[in-house]
């Protein structure tokens, strides 16, 4: 006998999605999250693209709005839960948490997310939380009236440098291409925005400041150092994979990211991935959502099946 | 209930407070940050768990500036630990219990 029919790792949009299928299904299912719920999506002040919201939501009011739907099916889940290995080639697999215990199921699905990339230069460990941010929304209006950098061209990047404009004086984009990799939509709100200026074709190379960020060391392509002078600095390019956990040598993996078919499911039978944690081109909030309804589906046919 | 045994901090008694005997953990929050309101409920539940060991203590940074501005932070949700009125440790982010347990440990 397995404790569950089903181990949910992760409770972003994707593993609450999945949850609340997996609970409304009757399956006996736990979520273990290593915080609290919510993932990344925490981290975003106003989504204008999740459908059922015509004027937005926040990304905590959508989270909030998630768990409670999934606990309104009685979904159990343990917030503060940190796996610390997994074994899932078997029939019966086995999650071992932080704190000793082991769990069983018959299906898992993986829903263990990303994380913010790192620069990884002088001065961004120590100036972390002292200017060095990775989160618009929490940080942004520390910055009133101050001059502070954006790091990185993609969507994200581009939407919170516009965003940070409502509360710092002047808002410097820093990209190492000479093109901003943003949708066009996204590109012209900053192009229009008088407070954001934009240094291409160039890279960070240390953050420096003795208590808080004071200045940027910049580095151009063609090899050009310069400076310059700001008081916090937002890294926004780009997530890495939260794959520490996860069995390597068991799972199939792409550039650190699980392979999954269509239908959710990874090489293991009873395994299946969902969310920012899959190999794929797309991450928003509504596919990693719908990954994890087609997850936790494809999880209760497997089980039908046994 | 929830967050009864949370102490809600302000300027005026944030000295005070962290000068205490007993150990104090504050978390800077703000009613805009996302991770904040979602660690929320745990600090309540680690208020609830360590009553009488440890004060549990919540600042709004709106409110509040003049103590943030002391301790340089500029991002929440930042969690610091004080024993005896000094720094023992400190965390940002949306940490897990798991992690902010360990680092109470420090003192207690």
């Amino acid at each position: 006998m397995s404790d569950y029919q089903l181990i949910i790792v992760g409770g972003g949009p994707a593993g609450l999605t999945a949850g609340l299928y997996a609970a409304r299904a009757r399956l006996k299912t736990v979520l273990l999250e290593k915080g609290v719920p919510g993932g990344q999506v925490l981290n975003t002040d106003w989504i204008d693209n999740y459908p059922g919201f015509p004027e937005g939501v926040s990304g905590f009011e959508l989270i909030d709005r998630m768990t409670a739907q999934a606990k309104r099916f009685d979904l159990e889940i343990r917030s503060g839960a940190e796996v610390s290995s997994m074994d899932l080639a078997g029939p019966v697999k086995s999650i071992t948490l932080a704190d000793g215990n082991v769990l069983t199921a018959r299906a898992v699905v993986l829903a263990t997310g990303a994380r913010p990339n790192k620069l990884n230069v002088p001065g961004e460990r120590e100036l972390a939380g002292r200017g060095v941010s990775y989160c618009a929304t929490c940080d942004g209006p520390f910055f009133r009236d101050q001059e502070i950098a954006v790091v990185g061209g993609g969507n994200t990047a581009i939407q919170e440098a516009v965003y940070l404009t409502r509360f710092a004086s002047k808002v410097t984009v820093i990209h190492r291409r000479g093109e901003l990799r943003a949708t066009r939509v996204v590109q012209e709100q900053a192009f229009a925005n008088r407070k954001i200026e934009f240094v291409l074709n160039s890279r960070v190379t240390a953050i420096e400041g003795d208590t808080g960020v004071e200045r940027l060391r910049l580095r151009d392509n063609d090899g050009r150092e310069s400076t310059l002078a700001v008081q916090g600095i937002f890294i926004l390019i780009g997530i890495i994979p939260n794959n520490e956990v996860l069995p390597a040598e068991q799972l199939e993996m792409a550039e650190g990211f699980i392979r999954t078919d269509q239908e959710m499911r990874t090489n293991l039978a009873g395994v299946m991935g969902a969310g920012d944690i899959c190999h794929k081109e797309v991450r928003q909030v509504i596919n990693g959502a719908g990954e994890g309804a087609v997850a936790a589906m494809s999880a209760e046919h497997y089980l039908a099946g046994l | 209930m929830a967050g009864d045994n949370v102490k809600h901090l302000s300027d005026k008694d944030f000295e005070e407070t962290v000068n205490s005997a007993t150990p104090c953990l504050v978390d800077f929050w703000a009613p805009w940050c996302g991770p904040c309101k979602a660690i929320g409920p745990m600090v309540d539940e680690l208020a609830n768990e360590y009553v009488g060991k440890l004060v549990v203590a919540k600042m709004n940074v709106d409110d509040n500036p003049s103590t943030p501005g002391k301790f340089g932070i500029r991002a929440i949700p930042t969690m610091i630990l004080f024993k005896g009125g000094k720094v023992v440790d400190q965390v940002t982010g949306a940490v897990g219990k798991t992690q902010l347990v360990a680092m109470l440990g420090k003192v207690l």
